[in-house]
């Protein structure tokens, strides 16, 4: 059994490391509340969006742009937001795994990634990454959402790539996130037709042209989406980090416990082991 | 909703600025200022950087200040989306001020390896910017 004093130094070492995780729990908690009202700020722009391109979509026949032509696929892109430290559980991991999993047929694929827990884990995979981001997962502002929105309209007007996907993961509750990978462009203006309340029948003006505001409205709205997902991911991983930490805290309580019981015992055997030994030296069962 | 009144809803990506009704909306768009009142047919149009005027019931026009975006109009309905919109109480006219300095020397300087047509929009900002928060 391990001594007395050994035990000691273990429990107050358990119990410092208690106080950290506390400490980040908590602070992980506040920016969490913080984070959900901004995420709940950013989502009638987001909401208002569709519904403007719902309603462009029906209001103009038979529009054709590049950025919602589906062309032949040599290339892909992926962006994968991520967060730029660990400690929140499987937050990281999670989605990283569900990038991966998006261009496991495409090594060529060109890859994004926002949060140095990203640049690290695609790196390591040898995967071809033309640019990272990192210090905006925590708090992102919709000019980084413009840098890498206009960063990928421009791969994909070159035509270095035919198919962007984001990488990101979806806001369930503080509790349950999910990684999701979704296609920002081309986009698919098939899955608008059912938004708009417009009636198709009632004739629709564009200023200057049909083709102007499209070519206006698309890049806006890859880059609404593109912001959505970074707020939603922020969120996500305070979420994932909190519920990290708070378990963490709870399992250094269990630990605590368990020492002390054995601190407990190896101070009675201690007793007991000097009793015996006096009661030997005295002599009195001879 | 009241008769001959139409509803206006300003949103940009960090907030909802406006969410009332107006008697008339005059706003700049790339092609010329508008104004749209109750029952205007569908529009959809590219706003440009400038003021944006709300007339209500005969009160003082409110103004907001939208840099761009773009607006949806429904008979009823207004729905402008911009990067960026603020009342002009709101503006800093300092760091305006001092985001137009910069932006001058950017274009005054040496023009190499810079972003001309950022450059230049910042400063239009920043103009704007000033002139309706001295206001």
């Amino acid at each position: 059994m391990a001594s007395m004093r050994d035990i000691k130094r273990r429990i107050k070492s358990v119990k410092s490391t208690q106080q950290i995780t506390k400490a980040m729990y908590l602070v992980a908690s506040s920016k969490l509340t913080r984070a959900k009202s901004r995420l709940a700020d950013t989502r009638p722009f987001f909401n208002e969006t569709r519904k403007v391109i719902a309603n462009i979509v029906k209001g103009a026949k038979g529009i054709s742009h590049p950025y919602i032509e589906q062309r032949d696929v040599n290339n892909i892109g992926l962006i994968v937001l991520t967060g730029d430290r660990g400690l929140c559980g499987g937050y990281n991991q999670n989605v990283m795994k569900a990038g991966l999993n998006a261009i496991k047929d495409r090594p060529e694929a060109k890859v994004i990634t926002v949060g140095s827990k990203g640049r690290e884990f695609f790196g390591r995979q040898k995967k071809n990454i033309i640019n990272s981001y990192t210090g905006i997962s925590e708090k992102p502002t919709y000019e980084d959402a413009l840098k890498i929105g206009r960063e990928v309209l421009e791969l994909y007007a070159k035509g270095e790539v035919d198919e962007v996907y984001l990488a990101y993961t979806q806001f369930v509750s503080t509790l349950v996130s999910e990684p999701k990978v979704i296609k920002i462009l081309p986009v698919d203006v098939e899955e608008f037709k059912n938004e708009s309340s417009v009636d198709s029948n009632s004739l629709m003006m564009f200023e200057p042209s049909e083709e102007e505001v499209l070519e206006y409205v698309i890049p806006k709205y890859v880059n609404t989406v593109i912001f959505g997902a970074l707020v939603e991911s922020a969120v996500c991983e305070l979420g994932a980090r909190m519920t990290a930490m708070d378990s963490a805290s709870e399992n250094a309580q269990e630990m605590i416990e368990k020492l002390d019981l054995m601190y407990n015992r190896a101070r009675q055997g201690a007793i007991t082991q000097e009793i015996t030994e006096i009661v030997g030296g005295s002599g009195i069962y001879n | 909703m009241a008769e001959n009144k139409i509803r206006l809803r300003i949103v940009t990506p960090v907030r909802e600025l406006y969410n009332d009704e107006a008697d008339m909306v005059i706003m700049r768009s790339t092609s010329g200022d508008i104004g749209i009142m109750h029952g205007h047919q569908p529009l959809t149009t590219t706003l440009g950087y400038g003021v944006l005027k709300i007339m209500k019931d005969g009160e003082d026009d409110v103004k907001a200040v939208v840099f761009g975006g773009y607006v949806d109009v429904q008979p009823e309905c207004i729905t402008i989306l911009s990067d960026a919109a603020e009342w002009p109480d709101e503006i800093d006219v300092k760091r305006a001020e001092e985001a137009k300095e910069r932006a001058e020397r950017r274009l005054n300087g040496n023009r190499e390896g810079i972003d001309i047509l950022r450059a230049e929009l910042a400063l239009r900002r920043a103009l704007i910017r000033i002139d309706e928060g001295k206001r």
